[in-house]
């Protein structure tokens, strides 16, 4: 066959040259980026040695972007504008939002295509831009230490993700200006991680919990080649919720009403989450809840509570377990071993139930929260072509059935889930008019019946079908899944021959042309020189923060603040104004952060007051609302 | 999809034109055919090439599930006899078939109110998964034979057997909203 001799993996660019290449796990509340250095895959570490960056981007006023921890720790004070979690926003639409966004404090606004967008003073932000931002710090990481650019990256998505969601994702990765190889499921990557390739054959599980993501894979293992059999999952089910069931037991305990403000809620939230980490390890903890009133609480959660409050959590995610085992065509017996992924199979109940359903002690051996990123370095390297004898074939499969609107807002299965990708099915169509020219096609994903039970996909117009009488033209659409997992459509008019054209309306997502023009907008300030960009930007910032702080303090310095605070604050801000008028960008910064340090516990008595005023009619409200 | 209508899946792995399918030596090839042909190998190569890789790919999955599976295999080799295979043109005229059809759905129907209804629903789970079995088996002689008149027993056959996959199919739903009920 003529195609056995077009080039081998690797060849088409320079043979012997090392590719580097990085694999990145986006996840919902933390991401990492991890490369394959000497032959061994690792995590790679931030200057003070973090690995795990905190997905969380803070948006400032001069427009520009803090990502991770620096984000995280202003996300108390500054709520609105710090968004965490964007994970869980990847692709959906307002009608989602709505469902998934009553946790989340931000104010979403419309946006033009079915996507909501974030309101923050930077501006309104789409999740595809937010995503953006972690994916840019990673490579920027990865370039650092590795010493050069990128020649790729494989990003990793729970397999459970809709066409939406990993179209999303992919639009971040081009956004952030990375070389996507492929996007590879969690649990897959999970499983190349630990080698089961080499030397193991049978069937595993992957059971995946991640902050905001349930994913369960059954994959065989066969001479290298990971087969997914199935894969199931829930892609709104994860860590957070955990911490959520902790936090409305604190709330019950403390009598601290849902009316609590931004700030109480995020500390809440942090106090339930470290309550969680606590009892993986300790048979009981104590819980200490400092409120903005400083109306404080304290109790104890012992572990055999918290496994009673999450049980149901952890059961909820043991019927898609089921399913998985149906799909594959298997009994629970049949697997082999179970490869436990993400921080919240630490949970010692998750482990046990796992254990108990599969009959299987739980592989734990590599770090959860590392473990995706890892297994994604690995394909990202085999794949840049610098194993060019490496056996190892991964060959994943759809999650959810794809299909079109019929007759009566019924679907009709094109391509049912669990098929092997890539994937085609080609389907015919008519005209039900005399010289009928155009035609409309809406493709949906999911099992249900009803077209208004799946997720809708986009809507296809057909044009330029010759006229002809009704029922003649016959209409060739072909739905091509690549492997990525992400639906091609093309179509052709099969009596004249004449491809029709097809204009894509994503439900949910950006245009091409809208990507193109933020690329543009995105490489022009690239090229802009850096060190200026960055001495305006803190000279903006420091003129924001002084501004701020000296009218705030006008207005209720006094009444808010006792002597020895208001000398403190007064201080730094003293100082930040010598900065501000020298050169040094990174000493302004600093004189910022001081002065930012020195005013928090001011700002959050501020802004709980007045966020708790302006609390009415905000936030997901404006969509609740008939 | 571009097709490469002049092969045949068989052909595409290198196996001859029976319902004799060894299913090892067809797990291999598939295998030995995607690490050549899959979009994976070809990530850094031209545009064309991914679209071809992609394509082939695509055109190995599919003959893939289609031999993999007796049905469909069946219905494959017919349709490659030049038969038109039409479920509608095939209604059955087997009574008995169609006794035992309505018999199992009504005792599918009747699982819930079984004092032990997965006791209940794997009786009949077996009771299918045997009659699926036995069809396959008669599906096999009549290929062998490969006269006309076994090849219309064979289209018999494999409609016979698309029910029972249906009811299978009901019956594992069946089970796993009795599991996730169970679960609660």
């Amino acid at each position: 066959m003529a195609l056995l001799q077009i080039s081998e993996p690797g060849e088409s660019t320079a043979p012997h040259q090392h590719q580097l290449a990085a694999g990145i796990d986006l996840g919902t509340t933390n991401s990492l980026v991890a490369s394959v250095r000497s032959g061994v895959a690792e995590t790679l570490p931030d200057l003070e040695g973090r690995h795990l960056l905190p997905s969380v981007v803070r948006y400032r006023a001069d427009g520009a972007a803090v990502v991770g921890h620096d984000a995280l720790t202003a996300a108390i004070g500054d709520p609105l504008n710090t968004i965490a979690s964007v994970k869980r926003l990847m692709g959906r639409g307002v009608e989602d939002v709505k469902r998934i966004g009553e946790y989340l404090p931000y104010e979403f606004v419309p946006g033009s295509s079915g996507m909501p967008l974030l309101h923050t003073v930077a501006g309104d932000v789409s999740p595809v831009e937010v995503s953006a931002e972690i994916l840019r710090l990673l490579k920027a990481r990865a370039e650092e230490t590795l010493g050069g650019e990128l020649s790729g990256v494989v990003v990793t998505v729970p397999a459970y993700f809709d066409d939406a969601q990993r179209q999303a994702t992919k639009d971040a990765g081009r956004l952030a200006g990375l070389n996507i190889l492929r996007l590879l499921n969690e649990p897959t990557a999970a499983a190349v991680a630990y080698g089961l390739d080499k030397g193991s054959e049978g069937v595993i599980a992957i059971y995946d919990l991640g902050g905001g993501t349930f994913d369960i894979s059954i994959l065989r293992l066969n001479k290298g080649v990971f087969e997914v059999m199935s894969t199931a999952g829930d892609t709104a089910l994860g860590g957070d919720d955990v911490d959520r069931l902790v936090a409305d037991w604190i709330m019950q305990q403390s009598g601290m009403g849902s009316d609590a403000g931004h700030v109480d809620m995020r500390r809440l939230m942090q106090t339930a989450r470290t309550a969680k980490e606590a009892l993986s390890t300790v048979d009981s903890t104590g819980i200490e809840l400092v409120r903005d009133d400083n109306a404080g609480w304290s109790g104890e959660l012992s572990r055999e509570q918290f496994n009673a409050l999450i049980a149901p959590l952890v059961d909820r995610t043991l019927g898609p377990c089921r399913r998985a085992l149906r799909d594959a065509g298997i009994r629970a017996s049949d697997v082999q071993s179970v490869v436990m992924v993400g921080g919240s199979t630490r949970v010692p109940l998750v482990r046990e139930r796992v254990a108990a359903f599969f009959d299987a002690e739980p592989m734990v051996d590599i770090d959860p929260d590392k473990v995706v990123a890892v297994g994604a370095a690995i394909q990202a390297d085999i794949l840049a072509g610098n194993k060019p004898d490496d056996e190892m074939l991964l060959l994943d499969v759809i999650p959810l059935s794809l299909g079109i609107e019929t007759m009566g807002g019924l679907t009709e299965k094109i391509i049912h889930r669990n098929t092997t990708i890539p994937t085609a099915r080609a389907q015919e169509f008519t005209t039900f008019k005399d010289g009928q020219t155009a035609m409309s096609v809406h493709v949906v994903q999911g099992e249900r019946e009803l077209v208004e039970d799946c997720r809708s996909l986009a809507r296809f117009e057909l044009r330029d079908i010759p006229p002809m009488v009704a029922g003649g033209a016959r209409i060739k659409v072909t739905f091509q899944v690549d492997a990525d997992g992400l639906l091609n459509v093309t179509a052709e008019e099969q009596t004249q021959g004449v491809t029709s054209s097809i204009e894509v309306k994503p439900s949910y997502g950006l245009s091409d042309r809208a990507i193109e023009t933020m690329l543009r907008e995105s490489m022009e300030t690239a090229a802009a020189d850096r060190d200026a960009r960055r001495l305006r930007e803190e000279q903006v910032d420091a003129d924001r923060v002084l501004e701020a702080l000296h009218s705030a303090l006008a207005a209720d310095g006094e009444e808010l603040l006792q002597a020895a605070e208001r000398k403190a604050i007064d201080a730094a801000a003293k100082q930040l104004d010598e900065q501000r008028q020298g050169n040094d960008y990174r000493a302004i910064k600093r004189a910022i952060e001081a002065v930012e340090k020195a005013s928090s516990t001011y700002v959050e008595r501020r802004m709980n007051s007045s966020i708790r005023k302006a609390m009415a009619g905000h936030k997901v409200d404006e969509f609740n609302s008939p | 999809m571009a097709a490469d209508h002049s092969t045949t899946h068989f052909e595409r792995f290198g196996l001859a034109q029976s319902f004799d399918v060894d299913p090892d030596l067809l797990d291999e090839r598939y295998r030995d055919s995607q690490r050549a042909m899959h979009p994976d190998r070809f990530v850094n190569a031209t545009d064309q090439e991914r679209r071809i890789s992609m394509q082939q790919a695509t055109l190995i999955n599919e003959a893939y599930q289609t031999l993999k599976d007796p049905l469909q295999r069946g219905r494959y080799l017919l349709q490659l006899a030049g038969r038109s295979f039409d479920d509608e043109h095939h209604t059955n005229s087997d009574i008995n078939f169609l006794m035992e059809q309505m018999e199992l759905r009504e005792a599918l129907g009747e699982v819930r109110n079984a004092a032990d209804a997965f006791a209940e629903l794997g009786v009949l789970m077996d009771r299918i998964a045997d009659d699926i079995a036995r069809l396959a088996g008669d599906v096999q002689r009549q290929f062998r034979s490969g006269d006309a008149a076994s090849l219309d027993l064979a289209a018999d056959s494999l409609v016979k057997m698309q029910f029972f996959r249906k009811l299978q199919h009901e019956a594992m739903e069946l089970e796993l909203a009795l599991e996730d009920e169970l679960a609660g």
